[in-house]
């Protein structure tokens, strides 16, 4: 009987597509721990992205520009609306808001001379300005954020622009959490905090609520720098039609729209993969505000999260951007993620490319923390050369694609330069379907 | 005196010319006339000048001010000293919401109550209200001194850091991790020096101090239900 048993066909083990390993093995960390997974970063999670889009190229109806010989434009101006001073960029790349706290000193370092090598804007975050940071940023957005830690007048008319942030794509509606391990004695001074405390970041801001406020909030920065320099409302993109066309009523010169792939030091897993929207469906409807209120490229927009290649930078534009920001990105040509720390990384049981533990302050890159160890680890020279040569590389593809496209600047990129692979990325980014003429939600069909 | 007619010439013309001073001018003194409620008026001074508002303000007078005085012989609406420095605003009447929000040093005197979400993640500030405090008032406050010489609203110190409260009247309730503390003779030290400087003859023996108990310093599942 058994030499019997032993030819039956066995029904093989089916792993759930709902319970999969990944899911139960949160489950069972959430069981053993009772708390939440933080982590930093973005969504892993896959939602429709630029991969998903094409871009048609030159055709019979359209010639192309001829490469490294006809000139394509690749410059910005940001904060054209209101402000005296408008920031000029070389390229419409820029990096976004990473605190100093969240990144080790030499990192930001290294973020201003790279972003400064290649012509354009880096960016604070929470917990203040660092003259190092000021020192080599020829242009520096300053954050103004709910939690206003070593928020001062001084250093806000040192700005060369002044981003006021309501949210961040990785976590809209959420503050944010800087672990106890990462508060040293000079970040607890910028905050004016106990050291090794954990440092809550507030979700709104303290002194005004809705739009009408935040009118009257933009007021007085202006006010308290001469109305010189720009101010960009930053929001996480959850409802992007009408939180660009409030961020417009408000005053603001430039609106900053972060998708859900937008990393953050540190938040909630469950925040960042299950609330906001995709980059990719967010930025037609923000374009299509700015239209309907007639201020499209008087008011820019910039587009974030999840930007990886010229490409991208491409593709966003072409559905209406006017210059784009990156973070993560920025931080894996600094150097985050290498495989040459793999075996570091096994000993914090993560491996390359995976290594979202940033709050806890062990980056063995040096980038994500504050021991000093660690942080000098990270030569902020080199890694300055390898953000501008990254940056110079995402600006030509994106010009190889506009020349392709026949465009002498890559303002001149536009939705009808795009076709979609998917159902999903036709809808969001309302071009057509490849091979058709249809989109999801189009009229006349 | 430097007369300034708000109504007449405009709030960017008196911005301009109250930061424009410095340590050395000698145009030290200055009236505001016809606010009629305009917001950011005397907003980002950061020289010794005095300057006096005849009339009621809008939203956020005085804010960011450095080294300046900015008396308000009205009300103050939201945000009044929002994020001071350094200096002294004086209230004559009510403060709305948010009165010293983030504000990093310097005194603000409400001579009559101040709203809800007074002294707001205040960061060094001092505040003396002669009246009441509405409710969330000092929510996650940073550091500084909150003096309230009559009572105070619900929620009092919500996810208090390191500021000082001092309380003369009632307190509808305390926020998360506040707690009463001990009166010491440092305290009663500085509410004395406190309440010199704004002008109030409350007595020191008369109020309470509150502080963090500073149990939500660092993250506890444990004490999630606290929040």
């Amino acid at each position: 009987m058994k030499d019997m048993d032993d030819q039956i066909p066995r029904t093989l083990p089916i792993q759930s597509a709902t319970f999969t390993n990944p899911i139960n093995a949160e489950i069972r960390r959430a069981a053993a721990t009772g708390i939440y997974d933080i982590r930093g970063g973005g969504a892993k999670r896959r939602v429709p992205h630029f991969d998903d889009l094409l871009f048609l190229g030159a055709s019979v109806s359209r010639y192309p520009l001829e490469g490294y010989r006809e000139r394509c434009d690749t410059s910005v101006t940001l904060g054209t609306r209101f402000a005296k001073k408008p920031i000029q960029l070389d390229i419409p790349v820029t990096i976004a808001g990473m605190s100093f706290g969240a990144l080790s000193g030499p990192a930001k370092e290294a973020l201003g001379r790279g972003a400064s090598a290649a012509g354009t804007s880096t960016t604070t975050g929470d917990g203040g300005m660092t003259p190092e940071e000021r020192g080599h940023s020829s242009k520096l957005v300053y954050q103004y954020l709910p939690s206003r830690y070593g928020m001062n007048p001084n250093d806000l008319r040192k700005a060369d622009a002044i981003e006021i942030v309501v949210g961040q794509g990785a976590k809209p509606g959420g503050g944010g959490m800087l672990l106890g391990q990462k508060i040293s004695d000079r970040v607890a001074e910028m905050r004016t905090l106990p050291k090794g405390i954990d440092q809550r970041s507030a979700c709104r801001h303290p002194d005004w609520t809705g739009p009408d406020d935040l009118e009257i909030k933009i007021l007085e920065l202006r006010e308290i720098t001469d109305w010189q320099v720009p101010i960009y409302i930053k929001v996480g993109a959850t409802r992007p039609y009408y939180d660009t066309a409030l961020a417009v009523k408000a005053g603001a010169d430039v609106v900053v729209m972060d998708g859900m792939q937008g990393g953050t030091a540190a938040t909630q897993d469950v925040f960042i993969e299950h609330v906001g929207i995709p980059t990719l469906s967010c930025i037609r409807p923000a374009v299509q505000a700015l239209q309907d209120l007639g201020v499209h490229r008087e008011v820019q927009l910039v587009i974030s999260g999840g930007i990886r290649t010229g490409a991208d930078v491409a593709k966003a534009m072409a559905l209406g951007a006017d210059a784009v920001a990156i973070g993560t990105a920025a931080l894996v040509a600094l150097g985050d993620n290498d495989p040459k720390w793999e075996s570091e990384y096994q000993k914090l049981g993560t491996t390359t490319g995976a290594y979202d533990d940033w709050h806890e302050g062990l980056d063995p890159a040096g980038i994500t923390t504050q021991d000093p160890d660690l942080a000098a680890r990270l030569d902020p020279i080199e890694a300055g050369r390898r953000l501008r040569n990254y940056l110079k590389v995402m600006t030509l593809e994106a010009q190889t694609i506009a020349r392709a496209c026949g465009h002498n600047h890559l303002h001149n990129l536009e939705p009808e330069d795009l076709c979609a692979l998917t159902m999903e990325a036709a809808a969001m980014a309302r071009v057509p379907l490849a091979g058709t003429s249809w989109y999801p939600g189009k009229e006349g069909f | 005196m430097q007369t300034y007619d708000l109504e007449e010439n405009g709030l960017r013309g008196l911005n301009a010319a109250l930061q424009a001073q410095n340590a050395e001018t000698n145009r030290t003194r200055w009236e505001v006339v016809n606010p009629k409620g305009s917001h950011a008026i005397a907003v980002g001074l950061d020289a010794p000048i005095e300057v006096t508002v005849k009339g009621s303000t809008g939203y956020y007078c005085g804010g960011m001010n450095q080294q300046a005085t900015v008396r308000v012989e009205g009300s103050a609406g939201p945000g009044v000293a929002e994020n001071m420095m350094s200096g002294q605003v004086i209230i004559n009447g009510d403060a709305s919401q948010y009165a010293g929000a983030t504000g990093h040093g310097g005194l603000l005197v409400i001579k009559g109550n101040a709203s809800s979400r007074c002294g707001i993640s205040m960061k060094g500030i001092d505040i003396v209200v002669h009246g009441n405090i509405g409710h969330m008032s000092a929510f996650m406050a940073q550091a500084g001194n909150l003096v309230v010489c009559g009572d105070a609203g619900d929620a009092l110190g919500d996810s208090l850091y390191e500021a000082r409260l001092f309380v003369r009247g009632s307190v509808k309730s305390l926020g998360a991790d506040c707690i009463k503390k001990e009166m010491r003779p440092e305290h009663l030290e500085i509410l004395k020096d406190l309440l010199e400087r704004a002008g109030s003859d409350a007595k020191p023996e008369e109020f309470k101090r509150y502080g963090s108990a500073r149990q939500l310093y660092n993250f506890d599942v444990d004490k999630s239900a606290a929040y």
